[in-house]
């Protein structure tokens, strides 16, 4: 069994091809059923955002699954090949899928650290995938706790700060140009996530109206819902330009989306009226030489973050801690996952009998000194067999159901019927002081209940 | 008394200055407050001082060009108090405290009866009048353009000071230039116009081609032009800024013309 993730993100693919794997929502059951339908695949979920699209799934053999994984994300849309989408995607599997979600939904691996939107997102994938009955014991698990680590470095790291700065930022330097925000028009261009938070700040303050503009259609309609403003045609965007006064660009495209040509176009169109640029996305999707147009005001990230002052090392700093939460977090999440395993599963609730047998045994030949090696032969052999005969029924289940569909929640439900910690499961493999030290303490609770 | 008053005006005026021009530069509010304060005193003895003025001489002194620039700095103070701390906008202390002072100093320094013109009839008086209101105006505008593209300079090159923080919106320093000359043009034309008729009343002819009326002329054509542009050609933003600057050198040159007229007062620059 392999939990493995097949991806891609803002680094290693443009966003044209991250469009044309986007799935909507209404069509995400058939998806996922598509999915489910290949038989090595137990679990799945869809992760996708403007910024990324990744396949969480749990299969029985890693390679395997990774192929599967493929041919599905190529079959999302008619005009891909696995030739064109190969070279950018990447593959984690077990401990480094489980690190990576982690790090996905604590935001350290968003364009712009930190930014809130990754664990409603996240949250949203989930939602769906439970919707659609593809996220099962395991995935569950490890997606709410992927979650919960995301809120936790969120609360306990300052890295979410920064990116609420930069677009508090946006806000402030357009306050610079225009008195009154409630006259402006505000168009967003392109749906990144910083893009949306800043926009979300210039609604909080009341702009007169928004217009959005993506490549993709239908999100940018979704967006207009969300901001109640208007979708405008992508091909529409130059044509826009002179109605917007302030314009925020988060398209994440490798290329000028805007060019100086059409900047001056648009000031000239708009009687030198001041026009105001945010461009928050690296690379940059507006031609720096903006900034030589008279009455064009064009700030990049870079420039956002001077002006709020942000401290490089400082965030770097928050990252890092941020990185260490996640990485413990790993470490107990595998632990839970390696014990989900059948055969560790089943050699440590027979292991487990074989102890308090034997430690029963002990008691009862102390106490009853007198008898004979016969006698004590026959308390041993009824001792073994009610053992054996108590535990047949569910090793046999634990064998067969393993390999199918709900294996695992029969191993989950194996493991707390017979209280098999995640310590005792390990402890197959770790020192044998540990694991005395374990028994002690169960065989005190027991003699605990024995006295009452 | 009058005296005393004066040199009391024109100190508190500097102080003012420096500490709007050093609240200018620092992070703390504290400051602004001493320095509306302190304008404000300034103010109060000005007017006392044109009150004495107005009892002792029957009419408002503006005759000759030392009480025409004193006029003019109470004015611009009085618009800085009443548009600058009604909209918040101390900022504007900044720059036009400075230049208040300044009037009052060079009034100081011109020989009393610079300038001076015998007021023969009604219409010279009122000339005068109109035309200091026109160039308060004019000096609000070039004092909006000056703070717009000390702005639009640090936006443009990122520089993200104290004093990026406290100059006002460019937008806002637009209109705000847009409205000083719109309030100044009418009355700039007017006093023309009964400059004008004086001229015509006293020496006989409308026009007599001195540096004073060509520079007023000149003025008027340029922000007849700057008003003109905006509606049509799209003269805002930066370029409006450049050209009320560039506009309000018009209007000093025509203060230098009058000071001209008074041979005594060459000899004395």
């Amino acid at each position: 069994m392999n939990i493995i993730v097949l991806g891609l993100n803002h680094r290693t693919a443009p966003v044209e091809l991250r469009e044309l794997l986007a799935i909507s929502d209404s069509r995400m059951g058939e998806a996922l059923g598509r999915l489910m339908a290949y038989p090595g695949i137990k679990e799945s979920m869809y992760l996708g955002t403007c910024n990324r699209v990744e396949v969480y799934a749990v299969v029985e053999e890693g390679d395997w699954g990774f192929r599967k994984l493929e041919d599905f994300l190529v079959a999302t849309h008619f005009s891909l090949s696995s030739k064109d989408l190969l070279p950018h995607l990447y593959r984690y599997s077990d401990e480094e899928a489980i690190a990576h979600l982690f790090r996905v939904s604590a935001s350290l691996d968003s364009m712009v650290v930190g930014e809130p939107q990754i664990l409603g997102q996240v949250k949203e994938a989930y939602d769906l995938a439970l919707t659609h009955r593809s996220s099962g014991v395991i995935l569950n698990k490890v997606v709410k706790k992927a979650i919960s680590v995301g809120k936790s470095v969120r609360t306990n790291t300052r890295i979410g700060e920064y990116a609420v700065s930069v677009s508090y930022a946006a806000v402030e330097l357009a306050k610079k140009v225009f008195s009154n925000l409630k006259q402006q028009v505000v168009l967003l261009v392109g749906a990144g996530e910083m893009g949306k938070l800043a926009a979300q700040h210039l609604v909080n303050h009341g702009v007169k109206e928004v217009l959005l503009t993506t490549r993709n259609q239908h999100r940018a309609f979704m967006l207009a819902e969300r901001f109640q403003g208007q979708a405008v045609p992508y091909e529409q965007l130059r044509s826009t330009l002179p109605k917007a006064d302030i314009v925020i660009c988060a398209t994440g495209a490798p290329h000028f989306v805007i060019s100086k040509d059409d900047i001056e176009r648009a000031v000239h169109q708009r009687r030198n009226r001041p026009i105001f640029l945010i461009d928050i996305t690296v690379p940059r999707n507006i031609d720096p030489s903006v900034k030589d147009v008279d009455n064009a005001f064009v700030f990049d990230i870079d420039d956002l973050n001077a002006h709020v002052g942000n401290n490089q090392d400082e965030r770097l700093k928050e990252a890092a801690t941020a990185e260490k939460m996640v990485k413990g977090e790993v470490a107990c999440m595998m632990a839970w996952v390696r014990g989900l395993e059948a055969t560790p599963t089943i050699v440590a609730l027979k292991r487990k009998a074989e102890d308090i047998k034997n430690t029963e045994l002990e008691k009862v030949f102390h106490r009853l000194r007198e008898l004979s090696e016969k006698d004590r032969g026959v308390i041993e052999g009824l001792a073994s067999s009610i053992v054996n005969k108590l535990l047949h029924g569910p090793l046999v289940t634990l064998k067969a159901e393993a390999q199918s569909q709900n294996g695992f929640a029969f191993i989950e439900a194996a493991r707390r019927f017979f209280e098999l910690q995640e310590r005792e499961l390990n402890s197959l493999e770790a020192s044998p002081q540990e694991f005395e030290v374990g028994d002690e303490a169960h065989e005190e609770s027991l003699s605990q209940k024995d006295n009452q | 008394m009058a005296e005393t008053l004066s040199f009391l005006t024109m100190g508190l005026y500097f102080g003012a200055t420096l500490l709007f021009l050093t609240f200018l530069l620092h992070r703390s509010d504290v400051l602004v407050k001493v320095a509306a304060f302190v304008a404000g005193a300034g103010f109060l003895a000005h007017t006392i001082t044109l009150g004495m003025a107005i009892i002792a001489t029957g009419q408002v002194p503006i005759m000759t060009f030392r009480d025409a620039m004193s006029f003019f700095a109470w004015g611009l103070v009085l618009v800085f108090l009443v548009v600058g701390l009604k909209r918040g906008l101390q900022v504007l202390g900044a720059f036009i405290l400075p230049l208040a002072f300044l009037s009052l100093v060079s009034a100081t320094l011109a020989p009393v009866e610079a300038g001076a013109i015998s007021p023969v009839f009604q219409t010279v008086w009122v000339h005068v009048t109109l035309s200091i209101l026109g160039t308060i105006g004019f000096a609000v505008a070039f004092v909006a353009g000056l703070m717009y593209l000390m702005q639009e300079r640090l936006l443009k090159s990122k520089q993200f000071n104290v004093l990026n923080f406290k100059l006002p919106p460019l937008d806002f320093l637009d209109t705000l230039n847009q409205r000083s000359i719109l309030f100044g043009f009418p009355l700039l034309t007017l006093g023309i116009l009964t400059g004008a008729v004086s001229a015509q009343l006293t020496i006989g002819s409308y026009l007599s081609w001195n540096p004073e009326q060509v520079w007023a002329l000149i003025t008027w054509v340029f922000y007849f032009a700057v008003l003109m542009g905006r509606g049509t050609v799209g003269w805002r933003a930066k370029r409006a800024a450049y050209l009320t600057i560039v506009g309000f050198a018009g209007v000093i040159l025509t203060f230098i013309g009058i000071l001209m007229k008074s041979p005594q007062a060459i000899a004395h620059l």
